[in-house]
């Protein structure tokens, strides 16, 4: 009796704390990006206005900076309440495998939220019957993005083959442009990739690459890089020193005619460049790629030993809810990750976004952590430095299998 | 006896903190370089990680393995930095002292403005160069203000290398390197008329060559050959490094001009010496311990140079890696901490080839007074 009053006095003690207290949000979201996580934030504080809000952004495309101050907190025995993590095999494969995050199937049974998303993101977000994160949007990777005003005055349409591509390539560089194709620092290189692996392997066989029944040094596998190659001659020579922001800035001011970007590229155009989707700017998915979604998905878990579990618990609902949802996309450039998400409140990009996730074949992003751990990822940098330093297919492959082999993937 | 004793306990705090903190983690580190800690995803990050002992198989990864190839890089990129920095800052700085001590207008002014970069943080020297070295813009676009066209040249993101040599032929040129300086050392020994000194050198020297042409030319690091050398990306990072760090130079050289006596400038003159001969034969060897000072200084932050690309070029771009920066990404990004604590170590070990010398021949010259 005495035990379950107690029970029930920490119970009681619990929600009168859940309104007040500290929330300590880590995340990559700054600049462009910062205004659709502060809208969430504000909603977040209208339902617990008691509770102070801690914003803690490092900035850094995908996450590269964030991820390393993160691991060091961890390890430190300081984790936040909640981070950002990109959904898949980069939480599952660092955190979850190591043990330091908590199961969240419980929330997910309580909120409904196993019909309110699509079955195979539920998939990817599971591992050893655990669901370890709470999906905010989904972001597609194999989109291009062009001008229409400008390919029409170089006389091009957008290609819808990589061979189509590299001729359409061929008679911009005739009209003078230099580098058709606007490329960015190292990890946008290797997003450009895995377009490229998307188109040349198909959607079975990219899935095959992450499961090990496709070797990278299969004849197959290393025709991309070939292909990858002659794409790259397409692009500009000083990439490395861009960010994938100014990458785009040069297909809107006319120096290249396409980018391959994620579609946060959308929200960049949309609400930073104040461009019009569909009409000042437009997209198709990238070149052999129709009909396959490439999704990566931000999302937010709790790690185990968070200060403030409760005012965390509460922002994962918050982050999983229709509302949440609708308010955070629309204003970030992605979609949300639920089937019943409302169409209207999204921008032409949005809607069309919104139609592929719900007819396409989808399949994880390699760069953007949905397929491969972390240990793969990092080094699959040094794969791609290796291939723009000796343009050899056969190192690059060689290479990618060592590390595959190392990492233990699809294990 | 009771001084020693209080002077014992005063020291007692600093000893057992610079024991554990310095010393203590320098073990630790050893100690983790030696592990396989990092290979297993699931232990990587664990509460408690269990690590296993692997020996020296993560050095013999880095220099020999199939996916460090950018660590091979990084290195060679390092010395490649050290020497040109500290030559050019040398070079630079003892220009400037010289030019200073010639006593012109505004010399106070003229000091500040050259000692100013000094107080900025590589990382602030790092952003503005970056801002310089844009390809279209910056340092591209000064030769329009006379007329010019631009130079076309990509600082900072040209994949370009000169110098390039095979990495398998390392052993040999390393050998060829060492036994070099030891015949030099040789010759001044029997220039000196040591003759213990002139036996040794000249007999290591000799094994040493003689290993080189015959098994060292015949080494494979690799089962291929590795291409590497020097980045011209580097160039851009050199330059803003010794903006940076002439200042320095220049303060040391112009302290050492100022501290030479009169009287020994005046002798070498009434002797008959003339300018050029003053400098070479009085005033350059008199800065020569300044020389070795200040080489001590750049070399350790050459080596330990990590801030100056992070800002300039990025962590991921490898024409510009150095060791410290893989050993970040190693770590930090690619959960690979034996590895990372590796690289850390062997960093170690090369800081203390340029200082432990140093600092034995200062204490011994201590001792002797």
């Amino acid at each position: 009796m005495r035990k379950w009053l107690w029970v029930l006095g920490m119970a009681l003690g619990l929600s009168a704390l859940a309104q007040t207290g500290k929330l300590e949000i880590f995340s990559w979201w700054a600049g462009d990006e910062g205004p659709a996580l502060e809208a969430l934030i504000r909603l977040y504080k209208q339902k617990y206005p008691g509770v102070e809000v801690i914003n803690a952004t490092v900035t850094g495309g995908a996450g590269v900076n964030a991820k390393a101050v993160l691991k060091t907190r961890m390890l430190g025995g300081d984790p936040p309440d909640t981070f950002q993590v990109h959904a898949g095999q980069e939480l599952i494969g660092t955190w979850v495998v190591a043990n330091r995050m908590e199961d969240l199937t419980g929330l997910f049974r309580q909120e409904g939220w196993l019909q309110a998303f699509p079955k195979g993101l539920i998939d990817l977000l599971s591992y050893k019957g655990g669901i370890w994160s709470v999906p905010v949007n989904i972001h597609r990777s194999n989109v291009m993005w062009y001008i229409p005003a400008k390919l029409r005055e170089w006389g091009v349409t957008p290609p819808r083959t990589w061979a189509e591509f590299l001729a359409t390539c061929e008679a911009l560089k005739r009209k003078g442009l230099q580098a058709p194709l606007a490329l960015g620092e190292n990890w946008t290189q290797q997003h450009l990739w895995e377009s490229v692996a998307l188109a040349m392997l198909g959607a079975e066989g990219w899935n095959n690459l992450w499961t090990g029944k496709l070797k990278f040094t299969d004849p197959k596998a290393v025709a991309v890089w070939e292909t990858f190659g002659k794409v790259l001659d397409c692009a500009n020579k000083d990439a490395a020193g861009l960010s994938w922001q100014q990458a785009v800035d040069r297909v809107v001011q006319g120096q290249a005619a396409f980018n391959i970007m994620g579609d946060w590229a959308a929200g960049y155009m949309a609400t930073t460049l104040k461009l019009r989707p569909g009409t000042d700017f437009a997209w198709a998915p990238s070149p052999g790629t129709q009909g396959v979604f490439m999704m990566l998905s931000d999302s937010f878990g709790l790690p185990k030993g968070a200060k403030n579990r409760q005012n965390a618990l509460n922002w994962l609902r918050l982050v999983g809810s229709k509302e949440g949802q609708d308010t955070f996309n629309p204003l970030k450039g992605s979609i949300a990750a639920r089937l019943d998400s409302d169409p209207a409140k999204y921008n032409a990009y949005g809607q069309a976004a919104m139609k592929d996730w719900k007819s396409n074949r989808i399949v994880g992003s390699l760069v953007h952590g949905a397929v491969a751990p972390e240990s793969f990822m990092s080094q699959f940098g040094t794969v791609m430095e290796i291939y723009l330093q000796s343009r050899n297919a056969k190192a690059a492959a060689n290479a990618a299998q060592a590390i595959a082999d190392q990492v233990g993937l699809g294990r | 006896m009771r001084d020693r004793i209080l002077a014992f306990l005063v020291l007692l705090p600093s000893l057992v903190l610079v024991g554990i903190f310095v010393y203590g983690f320098i073990g630790q580190t050893l100690w983790v370089s030696l592990t396989d800690w990092g290979k297993n995803p699931a232990q990587a990050l664990a509460l408690r990680p269990e690590l296993r002992f692997v020996g020296l198989e993560n050095y013999r990864e880095l220099f020999t393995g199939f996916v460090d190839v950018r660590f091979r890089q990084s290195v060679v990129n390092l010395v490649f930095f050290t020497l040109f920095f500290m030559a050019g800052s040398l070079g630079l700085g003892l220009l400037l002292a010289l030019a200073l001590d010639q006593r012109p207008k505004g010399e106070g002014f003229f000091r500040t403005v050259f000692l100013f970069p000094m107080a900025l943080s590589f990382v602030v020297t790092g952003t503005i160069w970056r801002w310089l070295l844009q390809p279209q813009g910056g340092v591209n676009v000064l030769p329009t203000l006379v007329g010019l066209p631009p130079l076309p040249f990509p600082w900072l993101t040209t994949r370009e290398q000169v110098l390039v040599f095979d990495w398998n032929r390392l052993p040999f040129y390393t050998a060829l390197l060492v036994g070099l300086v030891l015949l030099l050392v040789a010759y001044g020994a029997w220039r000196g008329g040591e003759r213990r000194r002139l036996f040794w050198s000249l007999l290591s020297g000799g094994v040493l060559l003689l290993w080189a042409f015959t098994l060292g030319s015949r080494v494979q690091l690799l089962p291929y050959p590795e291409p590497h050398g020097f980045s011209l990306a580097l160039i851009g990072v050199i330059l803003a490094a010794v903006w940076q760090m002439s200042g320095y130079t220049m303060a040391l050289y112009l302290a050492g001009l100022r501290g030479i006596p009169v009287e020994v400038l005046e002798a070498a003159r009434v002797d008959g010496a003339g300018s050029w001969q003053l400098y070479r034969y009085v005033i350059f060897p008199l800065l020569a311990p300044i020389t070795l000072s200040a080489m001590i200084v750049l070399g350790h932050i050459a080596l330990k140079i990590f801030d100056l690309i992070f800002a300039m070029a990025g962590l991921d771009y490898a024409p510009t890696d150095v060791p410290a920066i893989y050993m970040y990404l190693l770590a930090f990004r690619g959960n690979q901490f034996a590895k990372g604590a590796a690289i850390g170590l062997l960093l170690l070990l090369l800081v203390a080839l340029v200082v432990v010398p140093y600092l034995a021949s200062q204490l011994r010259k201590e001792v002797r007074r």
